[in-house]
């Protein structure tokens, strides 16, 4: 029987690909048990910390507080030379500007969340204006959050539509977008979101606020992967990602590098492909670095804390 | 055909004509002797072990020989528990060295017979137990006391009111006495976490019975899990890492060999550990025991609080 093929743009997102959620997080466990010799280690280590997005989203967020973790970005420890800086600094529009002169000629990107987050309770009105305030405060990129409400309602029509019209305030901005996994529930939805959000335009799919338990886990992060490899393979187009909340320690990051290469392979492997949203983690690297530098093990004392 | 009767007797001889085996002697079952880190059992990450043996020759068990890893999970635990053991009331943690007391004298049958597979006599097992309990009541005491006694109103020459307190380190790391594996390990580790710090411990090397067993009192004695940790080893290994690391504050040494304890002295200079040698104290005797040992692991904290100058106002009540 033949059926006429119709042209479509825009595949039925209902129809994403469904996951075997035992498959996912038995392959995502495999990731961890790889093993790493010393100094493949200590450049993953470098890599990692190159790929931090060094995030402050918190309500007493202070101008002195965003300048000394921008500080903290482009020297997180002058006691060791040859230590790459953190990839971007994340925060709320109001602190942008702030960000923006502190870290002026040194290369780290601002990221600012937009769009009412973390919940993105709000028209879509005040979201195009948050972000456009936000672009124009000078963020070189934008971290928005998904209406999970109307996804859940299976609006995905509205999640869709709402996604491209931020890409499109964001101009030269690009845009970074956070499915909130720990709030979608399953694997499935997870694909589904994040198979719109690459329709829609964004430039890199990102796992959580982390204002919510659970953020990033590593199945979630593969199901996320997977859809980017899917996608690229579909369109050609390269999308970033970047886990957010939970990763707090350098030996799971070198897992999600792994799993990331496997994954996706050599390319993404620069901060333009992939970011860890995170803020304890930095310190955390650094000792690991310290300690491979010095073979001592380190002490939270000796670094410092933004 | 007649009823097949199935006598218990004839079962003493299997299909292959193997004789059954006699019912009468049951396989024991032996303790496996693991680590105490934050709380739980585990074994040796590295799945070492080795055999340490009594005078007579005899294996007295397999024993986990911890590695450098272990030690670094363990001081990870002991930072991790740190801040909520040392912010307790000093009458709380009072009350819990009591309870280890308690523990400790509800197992010393088990104790006893341990020190006496290590080569002790029953007398002198039963001393050393005995002490061990006393020795653990003896710092419960002291818990809320010491602050007392070595602080300090200082005079100053201006209007403050400034005072001088004991705090705690942070985490210690004890290499334990050989000799007495009992005694000497409580009498090292009770003032360490009297006075508020926690503490990483490697156990007597030739004798680690007690110091694995000594892990389970503490486990079932309202202690927070990582505020003592216990790894068995080699000291010959491990030493030089219970020093170098940068997140211990202090280190206490109970052997006397020079080389090490130089060693000791060196390696602690990198991020200025304390450092205790308690090479030549009889733990038996009155010396054993003292609010001294709980000092050498605090340091001492210098408040200077401004005060309103009245008597220079020409004011007064």
């Amino acid at each position: 029987m033949a059926v006429a093929k119709s042209v479509k743009l825009v595949p039925d997102f209902s129809l994403s690909p469904r996951i075997d959620q035992v498959g996912v997080e038995e392959r995502a466990s495999r990731f961890t048990k790889r093993s790493i010799k010393n100094e493949t280690k200590m450049n993953g280590l470098k890599l990692v910390l190159n790929m931090i997005d060094l995030t402050t989203l918190e309500g007493k967020d202070t101008d002195g507080k965003v300048k000394q973790l921008c500080y903290k970005a482009m020297h997180p420890h002058d006691a060791i030379p040859g230590i790459p800086t953190v990839a971007a600094v994340c925060v709320y529009p109001t602190m942008v500007k702030v960000a923006k002169k502190a870290l002026e000629g040194s290369g780290i990107k601002v990221a600012s969340v937009a769009t009412a987050f973390p919940s993105g309770q709000a028209t879509r009105d005040i979201k195009i204006r948050d972000t456009k305030y936000a672009v124009a405060q000078g963020a070189d990129e934008v971290d928005m959050v998904i209406s999970r409400g109307k996804f859940h309602a299976g609006e995905y029509n509205f999640v869709f539509d709402e996604i491209a019209a931020i890409k499109e305030a964001c101009g030269e901005a690009r845009l970074k977008v956070i499915l909130e996994t720990g709030e979608l529930g399953t694997y499935d939805k997870v694909r589904r979101a994040s198979d719109i959000a690459m329709h829609a335009g964004a430039d890199f799919i990102k796992t959580s606020t982390g204002k919510i338990q659970p953020a990033a886990t590593m199945p979630v992060t593969l199901v996320m992967l997977e859809a980017i490899r899917d996608f690229y393979y579909k369109t050609g187009k390269m999308i970033g990602m970047k886990p957010a909340g939970g990763i707090s320690k350098s030996k799971l990051a070198l897992h999600y590098l792994v799993m990331l290469k496997e994954v996706l392979g050599e390319d993404w492997l620069s901060n333009e492909w992939f970011r860890f949203g995170a803020s304890s983690l930095a310190n955390d690297v650094l000792m690991q670095i310290v300690k491979g530098e010095t073979g001592l093990y380190q002490s939270a004392n000796y670094f410092s804390v933004d | 055909m007649g009823k097949a009767i199935i006598k218990k007797s004839s079962l003493s001889i299997s299909e292959n004509g193997l004789e059954k085996r006699a019912s009468s002697k049951r396989l024991e079952v032996l303790k496996t002797y693991k680590i105490y880190i934050g709380g739980q059992f585990p074994r040796t990450e590295s799945g070492r072990y080795y055999q340490p043996e009594n005078a007579a020759g005899k294996k007295l068990a397999n024993v986990c020989l911890s590695s450098r890893k272990d030690f670094r999970d363990a001081v990870v635990a002991a930072r991790g528990a740190f801040g909520g053991w040392s912010s307790r009331a000093a009458f709380n943690r009072s009350q819990i060295l009591y309870r280890m007391a308690e523990m400790l004298e509800g197992r010393k049958a088990q104790f006893i017979e341990e020190l006496v597979q290590q080569d002790a006599t029953k007398a002198k097992a039963e001393k050393e137990v005995n002490l061990a309990i006393d020795r653990l009541i003896y710092y419960a005491g002291w818990c809320d006391k010491f602050q007392q006694l070595f602080s300090a109103v200082n005079p100053v020459a201006s209007s403050h009111f400034n005072f001088s307190v004991p705090e705690p380190t942070g985490v210690v790391a004890v290499i334990a006495p050989q000799g007495d594996s009992l005694l000497g390990l409580v009498s090292v580790i009770a003032p360490v976490i009297a006075g508020g710090n926690t503490c990483v411990v490697l156990a007597s090397e030739t004798k680690p019975l007690c110091a694995v067993t000594f892990a389970e009192v503490l486990n079932s004695s309202d202690l927070p899990g990582g505020v003592v940790n216990i790894l068995t080893g080699k000291p010959a290994e491990l030493t030089s890492w219970f020093v170098d690391h940068m997140d211990v504050n202090a280190t206490l040494y109970c052997e006397n060999d020079s080389d090490t304890q130089k060693m000791i002295r060196e390696k602690s200079a990198s991020n200025l550990k304390r450092v205790s040698f308690y090479d030549k104290i009889n733990w038996y005797s009155e010396e054993g025991e003292s609010p001294y040992f709980i000092m050498d692991t605090q340091e001492i904290k210098t408040t200077w609080h401004p005060v309103e100058n009245i008597a220079g106002a020409g004011g007064g009540y």
